[in-house]
């Protein structure tokens, strides 16, 4: 079974996002960026399938900044083959764009199945596996948290709210956005991430049929109004737990 | 193109969802402002159209294949039914479902679609939605360039009251052809039988990834426990197999609304938000200043806590 698995970079939020000068998208210069949490349960799906099933797995990816060192990691986690997609991504990519390269590139790929994080926190114009499965013109299911393959079929769960599931069966090649795996994701220590960028290669490919516009423009961006902030106690941690004794006592809250 | 409104409605064993109510209410507005009409698409459950007396009408796709929710079947018959009336503004729910459907029809369209969005208005003509970025510590106002646009609106944006009306609606059959492109639904699945319910529980303690490892959960716990709660976590914690599902509160766990939630090392991601928003009480404990979550607690901390968590439980112990 040969698994492709979409890999993005986005900002890190534990850092201040500062915007550009017209606010209309974020001052990347320098932005740090992290993979997508979503598409780390991804490649962790994909390699237990592949543990499972044999087969190989790829990992694609926009050549975004440091998107090399999140390729060889993913060659340390047991991918086999990383793949980035060559353009233009300084002000990173809308999810239509990236799903159409995605798209373009997985095409010429022997590919069953194809996995990514059922979301990130950049998509504005939607998610970009159910994006990606609609220009490959093969079926998605989106919030999976359990996928079986049987043959050419893929039975999955799709989580609703409050802890219900939906089964489905799924003719593949199919595209799954993930929500979580069986376990989570596994550590690849550096040192490992290190021989691999002696021992492996990224390979490149080039999107040969250009972009896609999403139709949306940016008006601004903007921070919300802070109206509603909470009052923030003060102190150290013994001063903090006596307030906030104080205010259960006044609520009934504690005797 | 018409100037009407269109709202996918959500449901599910037989119950429509607030988000289609609140999206009915917000929808009203909107085609009132650019003077179209509203309808409420309906597939599925024909008896739910009763309940939609918001909309000037109910566009009824009763198809048997189309009784269960799946995404390609489901995004086909929406698709057939928006080119063929070609609505101004497309309404869906932001939800495990809705995220199937947005996404598709946008592709198979070639419509914009604006995702995650918090309000919807109409300037100058125009349509702009404000769409939530960056774990909701940006906004985005979008536009769209062409005429038409999808929007896929997240829960608990607008009041759901404000979409529920008494009259009854006009519901035309529309029919649509049916394929289910490669996914079945085979079933449902209960959750599992909870060993507390959550939602049913007056103090909450609950614990996100700041907590680092599973091995500092009974510091939490010892704090639930001293208040006579119950634990409770966000999504991470639970992925991680560090407590059971059914702790879960959030957009796909449960949605509580005890008379406090206390909240330890947890950012405020909007999916969490889903289902707490409406608590009591809501004291938030986060060493990032800046983390969502203070703009939505009545009281915030920033601090460690693995300071602060211990010194409260011994404070509220003496007590």
């Amino acid at each position: 079974m040969n698994i492709i698995v979409c890999i993005r970079q986005v900002p890190d939020l534990i850092e201040e996002l500062e915007l550009n000068d017209d606010s209309t998208g974020l001052n990347r210069e320098y932005l740090k960026l992290g993979v997508n949490e979503f598409d780390d349960w991804a490649l962790e799906q994909a390699l237990l399938l592949k543990e499972q099933h044999g087969g190989t797995v790829t990992c694609l990816a926009l050549d975004t900044p440091d998107v090399d060192n999140t390729l060889f990691t993913c060659y340390a986690k047991g991918a086999d083959k990383a793949i980035k997609i060559e353009g233009d991504f300084a002000n990173g990519a809308t999810s239509h764009q990236a799903a159409k390269l995605f798209a373009d590139a997985i095409k010429p790929l022997p590919h069953d199945l194809i996995l990514t994080g059922v979301q990130s926190v950049e998509d504005l114009d939607g998610q970009v596996g159910v994006l990606l499965a609609t220009y490959l013109g093969v079926p998605h299911v989106s919030v999976i948290t359990g996928v079986q393959v049987n043959s050419r079929v893929a039975v999955v769960r799709k989580e609703y709210a409050g802890g219900l599931l939906a089964e489905f069966e799924v003719d593949l090649p199919a595209v799954l956005g993930i929500q979580a795996a069986k376990q989570a994701p596994r550590y690849a220590p550096i040192s490992k991430v290190r021989a691999m960028m002696k021992e492996k290669k990224i390979e490149t490919s080039i999107s040969r049929d250009g972009t896609v516009d999403a139709g949306i423009a940016i008006r601004r961006l903007f921070k919300p109004e802070n109206g509603k902030h909470a009052e923030m106690i003060e102190g150290d941690a013994d001063a903090v737990a006596a307030r906030v004794v104080e205010i259960l006592k006044e609520r009934g809250l504690v005797k | 193109m018409s100037n009407d409104v269109f709202v996918v409605v959500e449901h599910l064993k037989g119950k429509i969802g607030d988000i289609t109510f609140e999206m009915l209410g917000k929808a009203r507005e909107i085609a009132d402002a650019l003077g179209g009409k509203l309808n409420a698409v309906l597939i599925g459950d024909a008896l739910l159209a009763a309940q939609l007396g918001k909309a000037d009408a109910v566009l009824h796709i009763g198809e048997p294949m189309l009784a269960n929710f799946t995404p390609i079947a489901h995004k086909n018959a929406l698709a057939e039914l928006i080119r063929a009336r070609a609505p101004r503004v497309v309404m869906i729910a932001n939800t495990s479902m809705g995220m199937d459907l947005a996404a598709s029809v946008s592709v198979s369209l070639d419509l914009p679609l604006v995702a995650y969005c918090k309000n919807v208005r109409v300037e100058d003509g125009k349509i702009i939605a404000t769409a939530q970025l960056y774990g909701g510590k940006l906004l985005a106002d979008a536009e769209a360039t062409g005429d038409q646009v999808i929007v896929s609106i997240l829960a608990g944006s607008f009041s759901a009251d404000a979409g529920r009306g008494a009259g009854a609606p006009v519901v035309e059959q529309v029919s649509v052809t049916t394929n289910d492109g490669g996914v079945r639904f085979k079933q449902l699945i209960e959750p599992e039988a909870a060993d507390v319910d959550i939602t049913k529980q007056e103090i909450l303690v609950s614990v996100g990834r700041g907590i680092q490892n599973a091995d500092n959960l009974p510091l939490v716990e010892e704090l639930a426990a001293a208040l006579g709660g119950a634990l409770s976590a966000s999504r991470p914690i639970v992925d991680n197999g560090w407590l059971p599902k059914s702790r879960q509160v959030g957009k796909s766990g449960q949605t509580v609304k005890p008379k406090m939630y206390f909240m330890v090392g947890i950012s405020g991601a909007p999916e969490h938000l889903e289902g707490m928003r409406d608590a009591g009480l809501i004291i938030a404990i986060n060493t990032d200043a800046n983390a969502p979550i203070f703009d939505v607690a009545h009281y915030g901390i920033t601090a460690d806590l693995f300071d602060v968590v211990p010194a409260l439980t011994e404070k509220i112990k003496s007590q």
